[in-house]
């Protein structure tokens, strides 16, 4: 229900948002004459979301208003898992933190789970080496929150929707964009926040 | 001796990544790009020079007709420098143009291709050759290789699309919420050990937008730029960019005016 009326309230703010935002109509139309193959059903890749539109408008740096009235937004969108124990398998969430498979054209239908390909852009155990640097080291996590409890919380808000603790992040929303489930991101939770975890004990 | 370091290259290119690897990679690389300097025709992309030298002067498609007519905006035939100055805004078309979406109207209005049937599959699968469009683009490029990016772009149409470019490239989209400036507007940054240009600021912009097209070691053939819009695109997890779309030569115009000044040096060698 709260997805539902998220999903309400941005499509009656679509319009105005987008008008303010010069040259987006001509950017609109361009990338819906440039991608003639997308199914119907891909439409929601093409325009971007409310807060995609804000962000791209003010380059991903919101005023403190669109920052907050984002922040709100995007927390709505979190599910939590009905339990609210956030923390699964660190093994699982290894894997999927090593797999950039899912949701390009060439992926369908589906061969496997979605990945989150957290190793593109984090440093996370320190057997893997190859990891990129576009967001910030995520080596020792868990430990430098002392495992904390909110924190573990946190965790699960930041993956599942990284706007709701930083409006305009470059972070794909995992949850509420659908590319991880709730289970996936318990997993990759569970990487980052368990003390048994490689990311935590330094393996 | 040639291939066996392109082999080698492409060896260390497809083994599982680790820094010490990478490095070597990088280092066999380089030790290629250096063998380049020395003897320039040793690029296997200059063999779809030769290959898009030979098509534009060869009669095809309905009407049975060569490129030599096309006009690259220095008029007709003249494909000398042709390249430096595009994208540009051409007056029969009434429309900004990149080299591939030009080389493509003159492929339907000179030969009598159908440019509609030609975008459906327009770029090469792994290790297949560029195709022909690709080819002969590879060929205009290097006939203006050393020389410096100049499009004028300073037309009005030129102008909205290069704005149009820079909007597309900051725009987040798809369900990764990626934009072009997710992974280029800031400097020395990588994903997994793969470095990424800042191609937000002209300084590196300059240096890597004149490689295209280029040889890729990876994939063993010659990509061109509007196959690699396709191929970020679809890393964005975005359907099929047209080639030809205002999308796709506004993206590309912006890169060019990021370039202006930076030397042309297609074909280029990548990863």
């Amino acid at each position: 229900m709260r997805i539902l009326s998220t999903l309400f309230v941005l499509a009656l703010s679509v319009v105005p948002a987008a008008a303010q935002q010069p040259g987006s109509a001509a950017a609109d139309a361009a990338i819906k004459a440039g991608f003639p193959t997308a199914p119907a059903d891909w439409a929601p890749r093409l325009t971007g979301d409310d807060t995609m539109q804000q962000c791209s408008a003010a380059r991903n740096s919101p005023s403190k208003e669109v920052a907050e009235a984002i922040r709100k937004r995007e927390l709505a969108s979190i599910v939590y898992p009905p339990d609210n124990s956030f923390v699964g398998d660190w093994k699982k969430g290894e894997a999927l933190a090593q797999s950039g498979y899912g949701l390009r054209f060439t992926d369908y239908p589906p061969r496997q789970a979605n990945g989150g390909n957290c190793y593109a852009c984090h440093q996370l155990t320190k057997k893997e080496v190859s990891y990129g640097t576009l967001g910030p080291s995520l080596s020792e996590y868990g430990k430098l929150r002392e495992f904390k409890p909110e924190a573990v919380k946190a965790t699960y808000e930041k993956i599942y929707n990284s706007h709701a603790a930083f409006p305009c992040s470059t972070m794909p929303r995992f949850g509420t964009n659908k590319v991880l489930t709730i289970e996936q991101i318990k997993d990759a939770v569970a990487l980052l926040m368990s003390p048994e975890s490689p990311v935590n004990t330094g393996q | 001796m040639r291939f066996l370091i392109l082999l080698v290259a492409a060896a260390l290119a497809l083994a599982p990544r680790a820094v010490a690897q990478d490095a070597e990679t990088e280092k066999a690389i380089e030790k290629y790009r250096a063998m380049l300097k020395e003897d320039p025709w040793s690029n296997p992309g200059f063999l779809d020079v030769d290959r898009g030298e030979a098509l534009w002067t060869t009669a095809a498609g309905p009407k049975k007709a060569t490129m030599e007519q096309c006009d690259l905006g220095k008029g007709p035939g003249k494909v000398e420098g042709a390249f430096a100055e595009l994208p540009r805004y051409f007056t029969d078309a009434d429309r900004v143009m990149d080299v591939e979406t030009r080389l493509l109207w003159c492929m339907e209005k000179l030969q009598g291709i159908n440019a509609a049937d030609y975008v459906k599959r327009p770029h090469p699968g792994g290790g297949q050759p560029v195709k022909d469009l690709g080819a002969m683009a590879t060929y205009v490029a290097a006939k203006s290789a050393g020389q410096k990016f100049a499009a004028p772009l300073g037309h009005a149409k030129e102008k909205e699309t290069v704005a149009l470019g820079e909007t597309l490239f900051n725009r987040r989209s798809g369900p990764m919420d990626f934009a072009c400036a997710t992974c280029h507007a800031n400097s020395g940054l990588r994903i997994r050990l793969q470095g990424l240009p800042y191609l937000a600021e002209k300084k590196e912009a300059s240096k890597v937008i004149g490689e295209w097209p280029a040889y890729r070691v990876s994939t063993t053939h010659v990509m061109t730029m509007q196959h690699r819009m396709f191929d970020c695109f679809w890393q964005m997890r975005m359907p099929e960019l047209q080639l030809g779309s205002d999308a796709s030569v506004a993206l590309i115009a912006f890169l060019a005016q990021q370039a202006a000044g930076g030397e042309i040096a297609a074909p280029g060698l990548k990863r």
